[in-house]
């Protein structure tokens, strides 16, 4: 190995004769951090790999039925989450599972129906696809096909998901629809750490099944100050994270922080306030906040990742348009991935990047 | 699989019974109506009067199959494969050509220049042993770590680089992850990342395979022992099995699944102890040994174009990380990794090989290293060069015509990138 590397170190210098010019892709957003505190009391700051390594800690620490297991989570995880968590409580509750997501998702809602607390991780959520029959028609149908006798509500799927900037095909999907269409599951998208630790919490305490997919983008990206101790953020409640009244700005995820900043720059080039909500439940979705804000602002654009067709923005502007209609001065408009598979260099153009968002507000203000 | 201890068992007659019921080698005469055998439509097997659970040490290991010692001298005579001088050559060649673009483009990526790689290293012997033992016709289902295969069936080292990074003479566009290579022309088809999903379309590519007339081609599979845990990966045995499929089901065993060791992976005998039990023909080859893979895989090609599927299971050590995005110091001693990089290094094994009869020399080797090295910088020089496809590629092949909803999608866009060009890193693609 010592040999190895010595090998790579001059490979190093003979590789910088070559011309230097492919350069990163840059970020695709900035990140807007959390101002407000969730609870009172002591803060630390963490990203959010740390904050939901924080949220697991507390609960493996309070509940003695909990579990922590999937591909790698032994080590620590590809993204590091579950750091640490073996050494504190035992190889029996923070293990490594066969790779088989098929396989993870079974076992963890076995647990669960067995009364225990299974955090199941699936390495990417673009790799959840052969669980699906296991959380679609298990998981989701538990409680419903035993008349209320059995129930999996113990079991938090736990899957990174999103654009990375190189991700390609299979490591950038945003799978959020295809589970907000199967009843009985509950879907959560955090936008950030103080977010993933309240709501991570709430989907470990909460008595049905949940699908909490992690931008993996986010995990290293920015920082914030933390609460320390346990607290939760309410499932199926949206916040508003800049009041306004021009229009109606709906993300959640990695994409919040993209309308953060169309927000600021509709503010300063079109002299438009704007209202950013983020939805973080995608199932069940808040559809009280985002109805009296569409009713005020009279306009509303919604941006996901996932492709346009069938993305969960569709069931928004639907809704919108049955609940509003009288108070809406433009169709709902939709700024999303193109009906296409994730592209690995094509990413910058695939995204409903700032531009692209911004483009689209123009017109829905000048409609 | 043999039975443990079963030579003794032979000896003895009374213990027959248990014998039949253990081994899997020797079926039992079926005895109709009254006799000791059952006859159940799903097993066809003595009855017994005393319960006996067999469990994973009721068997001695599948034994592993190797033609050369560490030093590169044949072990047994008979065993040495007829290969010619040429073959040989290329197959060494094509392993330090492999070797040295794993060492750039791998240092490329830590300098930023493409975002993903991933290494062979330790899995040389595997990928040339095999593929020199194939027809060109045959075809490959790889999983992500068999570019010595692709390689020596011909793809060059541009294709695989433009790849890597993504440009417009990359064959596939550009949309795909870096090493997710693939070439229609040389019957490779292109890599997908979700594990275990290329098994089961392997077994069905066999099958209609089999159907047409005279049929002289067969389907490899490769896949890792941590893919072998999927469910594709037992729909995939399983498949060929029943459907009796021209395919040969390769399995590279190198001890981690990203950071999972075998230990927690799976119990029992390996794959290869799950091969017998499926009714496929199954061997276990030492992976370090180029030569004792392209034997098995010589033999294997025999046996499914005899429409009858075959497993393999090669035996080796992933040194390299798995991938740029992971530190295997975090899960695995140092001193692990040692003994495959010296010792048991296949490369060093065939070159020993080589030198033994005279065909290679450390004149010759150093020659050809500097020769594969340059190569492989030249070329990714070149690639950096090249701009990316153009953007609309980004919307073709999704279906064979696109539809109107997607061609409404690239109006929308065209016309978003006539005011918002400056957002974009345009001058990277490709113009009209």
């Amino acid at each position: 190995m010592t040999t190895l590397t010595k090998k790579v170190l001059n490979l190093s210098r003979l590789l910088k004769n070559v011309d230097n010019h492919t350069k990163r892709l840059s970020s695709h957003f900035n990140y807007y951090p959390d101002i407000e505190k969730s609870i009172e009391g002591e803060t630390s700051k963490m990203n959010m790999m740390q904050a939901i390594n924080n949220a697991m800690d507390i609960t493996l620490k309070n509940d003695p039925s909990a579990m922590l297991f999937g591909e790698d989570v032994g080590f620590g995880g590809v993204f590091r989450c579950s750091l640490g968590l073996q050494e504190k409580y035992g190889k029996d509750r923070v293990f490594n599972t066969p790779l088989c997501e098929q396989g993870i998702a079974g076992f963890g809602i076995g647990l669960a129906t067995a009364g225990a607390t299974a955090i199941a991780e699936i390495q990417f959520a673009d790799y959840i696809f052969p669980a699906f029959d296991q959380l679609v028609n298990e998981a989701a149908k538990y409680r419903y096909r035993s008349g209320g006798q059995f129930d999996c509500g113990g079991l938090t799927v736990r899957a990174p998901c999103g654009a990375v900037g190189h991700g390609g095909l299979y490591h950038s999907q945003s799978p959020e629809a295809y589970f907000a269409h199967a009843a009985g599951l509950k879907v959560v998208v955090p936008r950030g750490p103080n977010a993933a630790k309240g709501l991570l919490l709430a989907c470990l305490q909460e008595r049905d099944p949940c699908i909490f997919l992690e931008p993996k983008i986010l995990y290293r990206s920015a920082a914030e100050d933390v609460p320390v101790d346990s607290f939760t953020l309410p499932i199926g409640k949206a916040q508003v994270l800049k009041e306004g009244d021009a229009a109606t700005l709906i993300g959640w995820g990695t994409q919040v922080h993209v309308l953060l900043e169309v927000a600021q720059m509709a503010q300063e080039q079109l002299g438009a306030n704007c209202e950013v909500i983020d939805l973080m439940s995608i199932l069940p979705w808040d559809q009280d906040t985002v109805f009296n804000s569409v009713k005020k602002t009279g306009r509303c654009l919604i941006a996901h990742e996932a492709p346009l067709t069938c993305g969960f923005g569709a069931e928004l502007a639907a809704s919108i348009q049955e609940e509003c209609f009288l108070q809406l001065e433009a169709p709902v408009r939709r700024a999303a991935g193109w009906d296409a598979p994730f592209p690995h260099v094509f990413e910058p153009l695939y995204l409903p990047s700032r531009a692209r968002c911004l483009d689209d507000l123009t017109q829905l203000l000048r409609y | 699989m043999a039975l443990k201890t079963g030579a003794s068992f032979l000896r003895l007659n009374r213990l027959n019974q248990v014998f039949r019921l253990l081994s899997t080698s020797s079926r039992p005469e079926i005895i109709q109506n009254g006799g000791n055998n059952a006859d159940f439509p799903g097993a066809k097997a003595p009855y017994v009067t005393e319960m006996k659970f067999v469990d994973e040490n009721s068997y001695d290991p599948i034994p592993i199959y190797r033609v050369l010692d560490n030093d590169g001298q044949v072990i047994d005579n008979r065993e040495e494969p007829a290969i010619d001088k040429e073959t040989l050559l290329n197959m060494y060649k094509t392993m330090v050509q492999l070797n040295q673009m794993d060492k750039i483009m791998y240092e490329s990526q830590r300098q930023g220049r493409i975002s993903f790689f991933m290494t062979n290293y330790g899995e040389e012997g595997i990928q040339v042993g095999s593929a020199a033992a194939l027809s060109p016709k045959d075809l490959i289902f790889a999983q992500y770590r068999e570019v010595g295969v692709l390689l020596y069936r011909g793809m060059t080292v541009t294709e695989l680089i433009n790849q890597c990074y993504g440009n417009h003479e990359d064959p596939g566009k550009g949309r795909h992850m870096p090493v997710h290579y693939g070439s229609k022309q040389r019957n490779i088809v292109t890599l997908s990342s979700p594990l275990a999903t290329q098994m089961p379309q392997a077994v069905g590519a066999a099958y209609a395979y089999k159907r047409l007339p005279n049929n002289d081609r067969c389907v490899i599979c490769y896949f890792g022992e941590g893919a072998a845990s999927e469910g594709d990966a037992h729909a995939a045995f399983n498949f060929a099995a029943t459907l009796e499929c021209p395919v040969i089901m390769f399995c590279r065993n190198n001890g981690y699944a990203i950071s999972t060791p075998t230990n927690e992976q799976y119990r029992g005998d390996g794959i290869a102890g799950r091969g017998p039990a499926m009714g496929l023909h199954t061997v276990r080859v030492d992976g370090t040994d180029a030569l004792a893979v392209y034997r098995a895989v010589q033999r294997a090609r025999a046996i499914a174009l005899d429409n009858k599927p075959v497993l393999i299971e090669a035996m080796s050590y992933r040194v390299g990380h798995h991938s740029t995005s992971d530190d295997s110091t975090a899960y695995r001693p140092l001193e692990e990794i040692q003994k495959w990089t010296q010792a048991e290094n296949p490369i060093q094994k065939l070159r020993l090989y080589l030198e033994n009869k005279g065909l290679w020399d450390a004149e010759a080797e150093k020659t050809y290293v500097k020769e594969a090295r340059d190569m492989v910088v030249r070329t990714m020089q070149d690639a950096e060069k090249k701009k990316k496809p153009h953007w609309k590629e980004m919307l073709e092949d999704v279906y064979y015509d696109m539809p109107p909803h997607l061609q409404k999608q690239m109006q929308q866009m065209e016309k978003h990138l006539e005011k918002y060009q400056e957002h974009y890193p345009m001058d990277q693609f490709q113009k009209e």
